[in-house]
C-alpha cells in the first residue's frame, strides 16, 4: 500500500521534472535570449562581487587574488581608528542631511507652484525649461559653476566685488563647499523632480476642490485639506527611498567640485575610495573602505523599505 | 480646472507665484544662454563686460580654434562613437533579456529576478571593478565605457514590466500563426513598444555622452579621452590653477572663449535630442513608478 503510494510521489515528480525541462526544451528561445544579459551580469556584476575579498588581502596585482597574503579585519580596523574616518563620517553625514533639508522639498513646492498657474501655455513653458538642466552631464554643471564663481573675472563675483567691493573665492573655500553642491544640485534636478509630483497632483479628484470651495475653504485651506493629503503618499515613498541611499552623495558632482583647498569638508566615502584606491593604488584599504560602505548602504535600504511597509506603503521590492 | 474665488489675496498670491516661477526659468536658462553668447564674443569683451546675453561684436574665433585642434574633434569622435555603440548594445541586451523575464511561465524566472534586484542593492565597488576591467584588457578601450554598464538594471526592470503589461493574447494568437518565440518578439513585441525603446534609447545615449566619470577611470591615454573628461580637464583642471593633476600642464590654459565654446559643443546634442525626449521621457519616468 505504502510503496503505491511513494511510486505514485515518484511518477508525479518525475513527471513534473520531466514536464520542467520539456518546458524548459520548449522554450529554448527565451533561454537563448535571456543569454546575453545573463553573461554581462555574471561578468560585469558578479565578477566584482567576488573581488572583495581582496578586502581581507594585502593584495598585489602581481600576485593576484590567489597568491595575496591574508589579513583579516586588518584594513577595517585601520580604517576605524583612521582620524580619516569620522571625517568622512561627518561629511557624508552632513551633505546628506542637507539634501534632504534643502533639495528634498525643492521640487515639491515647485510643483505646487507649477500647479497653481492655469494658462496652460506659459506652464508647458516653464516644464520644457526647468526640465533642460537634468539631462546635462555633471562636467557641463560644474564647468558652468566655474565659468561663473571662479574670481578671475567670474560673472557672479563681479557682481558681488561692484556691490560689497571684494570677491568671494566659492570655489576653494571650505565654507562656500556645501552651499555650492546644495546649489548646484538644486539648480540641477529641482525641475525634473517635478516630474513625479505633477503626476500626483494631476490625478486629485477635481470634486475636491469643488466641494472645498462650496466649504468655503479659501486657497491654502485647500492646499493644506486638498492637494498636500492628495500627495503624502509620494513624498512619503520618495523620503523613504532616500534615506535609503543617504550615503550616496553624489561622486560626480563633489569629485568636480572638490580640490586640494575644500577637502577637509569635500572629501566623501566615495571620493575617498577613488583617491586611496585609484589614485594612490591601496586596493585592499580601499575596498575595505567601498565594502562598509555598501553594507550601511544595503542596512540603510532595507531599514527603508520595512519602513515603508510600516507607513503603509507597498514597499520597496 | 478648479475655479476659484477671486479673493484679493488669491491675487496676490497669484501675482507672487507667477513672478516667482519666471524668475525660476530664468535662473534655469540664463547660464546656458550666457555661455552661448560668451562663447561667440571677443576675449576683449569677455574681460571687460562682467554679463550679457548678446556679444556686441559677433565672433566664431573660437570654434574656428577649437576645430583646428585634433584633441577637440578626436573627442568628439570618440564620444559620438561610444554613444551610438553604447546605446545600440545596451538596446539589445536591455530588450533581449527583458522580454524572457516578462514571460510567468518562463521557467528560472524567478532566480534571474533575484539575481537582477540583489545587483541593485550591493556591488562589488569602484575597486574590484576597476580590476576585472584591468584583467579583461579593457583599460584605455573605448570598450571600458561601454561593457561595465551595457545593462542598466533599472531599467531592465521597467522595460520587463512593460512587456509584461502586453496583453497575453497576442502571443498565444503569434504562436498559433506559428511563429516562433524570436519571430513574436521581433514582430509582435517590440513594434507595440516603440514609447519604451524610443524612451530608453534616449536615457542611454544621454547616459553614454554624458559620461565622464569612467573614462577619468579606465583611460589614462589621453588621446582616447571622450569630451566630457577633456572638457573636465580644460576648465576646471587648468582653471583651478592647484596643480592637483599632471594633466594640467598638457595644455595651455586656454581662453575664457574657448573653453565656452567647448562647454557648448558639448552640450549640443543633448540640446539637439531634447525635443524628441521630452515628447517621450514623462511616459518613460512614469512606467518607472510601477513596479515589476
Amino acid at each position: 500500500m505504502e510503496n503505491v503510494h511513494e511510486n505514485k510521489i515518484n511518477s508525479a515528480v518525475q513527471k513534473n521534472k520531466k514536464s520542467k525541462w520539456q518546458r524548459i526544451s520548449k522554450e529554448k528561445w527565451l533561454y537563448f535570449m535571456v543569454l546575453p544579459g545573463l553573461f554581462y551580469f555574471i561578468i560585469f556584476k558578479y565578477f566584482p562581487m567576488w573581488g572583495i575579498v581582496i578586502a581581507f588581502q594585502d593584495y598585489s596585482p602581481f600576485l593576484g587574488v590567489r597568491e595575496s597574503e591574508w589579513v583579516g579585519f586588518e584594513h577595517f580596523h585601520y580604517f576605524f581608528t583612521n582620524p580619516d574616518f569620522l571625517r568622512l563620517l561627518r561629511n557624508t553625514f552632513i551633505l546628506a542631511l542637507y539634501d534632504l533639508i534643502f533639495f528634498f522639498p525643492a521640487p515639491i513646492i515647485l510643483s505646487l507652484m507649477l500647479n497653481e498657474i492655469r494658462l496652460s501655455f506659459y506652464k508647458r513653458t516653464l516644464q520644457t525649461l526647468v526640465y533642460v538642466p537634468h539631462f546635462m552631464s555633471w562636467v557641463i554643471i560644474a564647468s558652468i559653476s566655474y565659468v561663473f564663481l571662479t574670481t578671475s573675472g567670474g560673472v557672479v563675483n563681479e557682481l558681488i566685488s561692484s556691490i560689497v567691493g571684494k570677491e568671494i573665492n566659492f570655489l576653494s573655500s571650505p565654507d562656500w563647499f556645501r552651499p555650492m553642491i546644495m546649489g548646484q544640485i538644486i539648480w540641477k534636478e529641482t525641475g525634473w523632480g517635478t516630474v513625479i509630483f505633477l503626476a500626483a497632483l494631476a490625478s486629485v479628484d477635481q470634486e475636491q476642490y469643488e466641494a472645498a470651495i462650496v466649504d468655503g475653504a479659501g486657497r491654502f485651506r485647500r492646499l493644506w485639506h486638498v492637494t498636500l493629503p492628495a500627495i503624502r503618499s509620494t513624498i512619503v515613498i520618495l523620503l523613504i527611498l532616500r534615506l535609503g541611499n543617504f550615503l550616496d552623495t553624489g561622486f560626480q558632482q563633489i569629485y568636480l567640485m572638490s580640490n586640494s583647498l575644500n577637502r577637509s569638508v569635500a572629501d566623501v566615502f566615495d571620493t575617498y575610495v577613488y583617491f586611496v584606491g585609484i589614485t594612490e593604488g591601496a586596493f585592499s584599504y580601499s575596498t575595505a573602505v567601498g565594502l562598509f560602505k555598501s553594507i550601511v548602504g544595503i542596512v540603510l535600504i532595507v531599514g527603508a523599505d520595512r519602513l515603508a511597509k510600516k507607513a503603509g506603503e507597498s514597499g520597496l521590492f | 480646472m478648479h475655479r476659484m474665488h477671486n479673493t484679493s489675496s488669491g491675487k496676490v498670491f497669484d501675482v507672487f507665484n507667477h513672478i516667482f516661477l519666471a524668475i525660476v526659468g530664468i535662473v534655469t536658462v540664463v547660464p546656458f544662454l550666457y555661455v552661448i553668447a560668451g562663447s561667440f564674443a571677443s576675449e576683449s569683451e569677455l574681460a571687460t563686460r562682467s554679463f550679457f546675453l548678446i556679444p556686441n561684436e559677433f565672433t566664431t574665433v573660437a570654434y574656428e580654434y577649437i576645430f583646428s585642434t585634433n584633441a577637440v574633434i578626436r573627442s568628439l569622435g570618440i564620444s559620438i562613437l561610444v554613444t551610438v555603440v553604447g546605446t545600440i548594445l545596451s538596446m539589445i541586451l536591455t530588450l533581449t533579456m527583458a522580454y524572457p523575464l516578462s514571460r510567468k511561465n518562463m521557467v528560472g524566472r524567478n532566480l534571474l529576478l533575484n539575481l537582477i534586484l540583489f545587483s541593485m542593492l550591493f556591488n562589488g565597488g569602484m575597486i574590484p571593478t576597476y580590476l576585472l576591467v584591468k584583467n579583461l584588457g579593457l583599460l584605455d578601450s573605448i570598450w571600458a565605457l561601454i561593457l561595465p554598464m551595457a545593462i542598466n538594471p533599472f531599467n531592465l526592470i521597467i522595460v520587463k514590466t512593460f512587456f509584461q503589461q502586453l496583453p497575453q493574447e497576442l502571443e498565444d494568437s503569434s504562436k498559433i500563426d506559428g511563429c516562433t518565440e524570436f519571430q513574436t518578439f521581433w514582430r509582435v513585441m517590440l513594434p507595440l513598444s516603440k514609447p519604451v525603446i524610443a524612451t530608453f534609447t534616449l536615457f542611454y545615449a544621454v547616459f553614454y555622452w554624458n559620461d565622464f566619470f569612467n573614462a577619468l577611470l579606465y583611460l589614462t591615454d589621453t588621446t582616447k579621452w571622450p569630451i566630457q573628461l577633456l572638457l573636465q580637464q580644460l576648465v576646471m583642471v587648468a582653471n583651478s590653477g592647484l596643480g592637483d593633476l599632471q594633466e594640467a600642464s598638457l595644455y595651455e590654459p586656454p581662453e575664457e572663449s574657448i573653453k565656452l565654446a567647448v562647454i557648448v559643443v558639448a552640450t549640443i546634442p543633448i540640446l539637439l535630442f531634447y525635443p524628441f525626449l521630452q515628447k517621450h521621457f514623462a511616459k518613460g519616468v512614469m512606467l518607472g513608478s510601477v513596479k515589476g
